[in-house]
């Protein structure tokens, strides 16, 4: 089943520069697909189509159809001009390369969203809190220090946070923007891991940091050069018998 | 929690390995069962099964390359497992041959008599058997110390097929008119021979895999001594 459904999707920024040049692709519900490519590919540009964040930068023309999958299966126009960004950010989540906590304590960093969304309840707070640091494989890390500041966590753990921050939220879709570039091999595995125990409820989207990310993590995996989808496909199909002549050049690092 | 997917495709490659090897192991001991009972339908199917070996070979060898192409960077024990499970699956895939092979010669032998009793060759089959188990349970257990074991166990099989040659041979002598059935005889012999003898490759691998010593087992040339 399909979360998002993009439909010759053209992104340009306000210099002229057009960032997507007519992508169409389909992105499955509850896996983990990979978008990767050379840097100035696009890449980042289409993870931020999904949940309008471009609407915050200066892109000045977008067309095509952008679809998102709801649970009754009707589907909600993402480039609608009229659509609640707001709510819709709340559907679809998004980590940075670089972690970016709040100025409060761990619990706090976590209970932030959902105050502001309206929860009251402690306990349902409080669950929140164990359930999402579980999911980001944190939990054993930070259960006796909730009330700390989050600044003093690793590097790691601060990333992992902004992921179960994300995930406090139970959103229905978590984008990631090179979430380990600077992170260590170990924190680094730590998050694949995470990834690969979330995707069973949340469909995961994935901007890697490198090729072997790519390859290690990818359900499926669309390779983008230049503004173009070149190919996209079983991730395990992808990286042993690329069908393209270009997808293979650059996953066996002939440029890049 | 960390190298959890690689982990888990690695023991899902062990795994298939077992399954391999408990085909090849019931294959070469029904082989040797329908030659001894003139059981020509388990021949026949015996025969016919070798293709399910040979295919779950290239099941398991292309897990080993996706392993490989997606788990990256494979290295040190990881990568030594990677590469040692393709030997040994081409191990496994050629003993299957073997017990396909003796399965065609029950088919040629059918329901003539046979020219002596068949009591070494399933002795032969019984510990080359044996002995390939072992060698691959020491493989998925990363067990160096018995893979050094099992590959004196040789000489029995070596023994019996001297022993199995010379009979053969003394019949022929004696009676021309069994030369044929004597010879398939001793084809089935040499095949058991030569799967005693591909054990030992595994048992390297094995210790390969545990130690990274890649050193040869040095195991007396039978064929030699023949």
């Amino acid at each position: 089943m399909n979360k998002f459904v993009l439909e010759n999707l053209h992104v340009k920024y306000s210099d002229g520069v057009e960032a997507l040049k007519g992508v169409s692709l389909e992105i499955p519900a509850k896996s983990i697909t990979v978008l990767f490519g050379p840097a100035g590919g696009g890449k980042s540009t289409l993870l931020r189509t999904l949940n309008r964040l471009n609407d915050l930068s200066d892109v000045t023309e977008v067309s095509g159809r952008v679809a998102m999958f709801n649970s009754d299966s009707s589907a909600t126009d993402l480039l609608n001009p009229r659509l609640d960004v707001i709510a819709l950010r709340r559907r679809v989540a998004m980590v940075f390369a670089r972690p970016i906590v709040l100025p409060m304590t761990i619990r706090e960093n976590l209970t932030y969203g959902l105050t502001l969304a309206g929860e009251r309840s402690t306990i349902r707070l409080h669950e929140a809190v164990e359930r999402s640091l579980q999911q980001a494989a944190l939990w054993d890390e930070v259960k006796d220090r909730l009330d700390e500041p989050a600044i003093s966590l690793s590097g790691g753990q601060q990333q992992r946070l902004c992921l179960a921050r994300s995930l406090a939220l139970d959103p229905e879709v978590i984008l990631l923007d090179e979430p380990t570039s600077g992170l260590d091999p170990i924190s680094t595995t730590k998050v694949e891991a995470s990834l690969q125990e979330i995707k069973v409820n949340y469909t995961v989207i994935l901007v890697p940091h490198s090729i072997q990310q790519a390859a290690r993590t990818a359900d499926q995996a669309a390779f983008i050069l230049q503004g173009q989808l070149i190919e996209q496909a079983d991730g395990k199909e992808l990286f042993l018998n690329p069908r393209d002549k270009r997808t293979q050049d650059y996953i066996e690092g002939r440029f890049g | 929690m960390t190298r959890a997917n690689l982990d888990s495709k690695l023991q899902n490659l062990l795994n298939e390995i077992l399954e391999l090897d408990s085909m090849v192991e019931t294959a070469t001991l029904q082989s040797i069962e329908a030659l001894k009972n003139h059981d020509l339908e388990l021949a026949k199917q015996i025969y016919h099964d070798d293709a399910l070996i040979n295919a779950r070979r290239f099941d398991l060898e292309n897990d080993c390359m996706i392993t490989i192409a997606t788990q990256q960077p494979i290295v040190a024990h990881d990568l030594r497992l990677v590469a040692s499970i393709l030997e040994v699956v081409a191990e496994l895939e050629r003993m299957g041959d073997y017990a396909k092979g003796i399965a065609k010669i029950a088919l040629q032998i059918g329901t003539q008599p046979h020219i002596k009793p068949l009591i070494d060759i399933p002795r032969m089959a019984e510990i080359a058997v044996s002995m390939l188990h072992r060698s691959v349970m020491a493989f998925v257990h990363f067990d160096a110390e018995a893979a050094r074991q099992i590959p004196d166990e040789d000489d029995q099989v070596d023994f019996l097929y001297k022993q199995v040659y010379r009979e053969l041979v003394t019949i022929m002598f004696s009676n021309p008119s069994t030369i044929d059935q004597a010879n398939y005889l001793m084809w089935v012999a040499h095949n058991l021979e030569r799967m005693a003898d591909r054990v030992t490759n595994i048992c390297e691998r094995a210790i390969y895999v545990a130690t990274g010593q890649m050193k040869e087992i040095d195991v007396s040339d039978d064929e030699s001594k023949v």
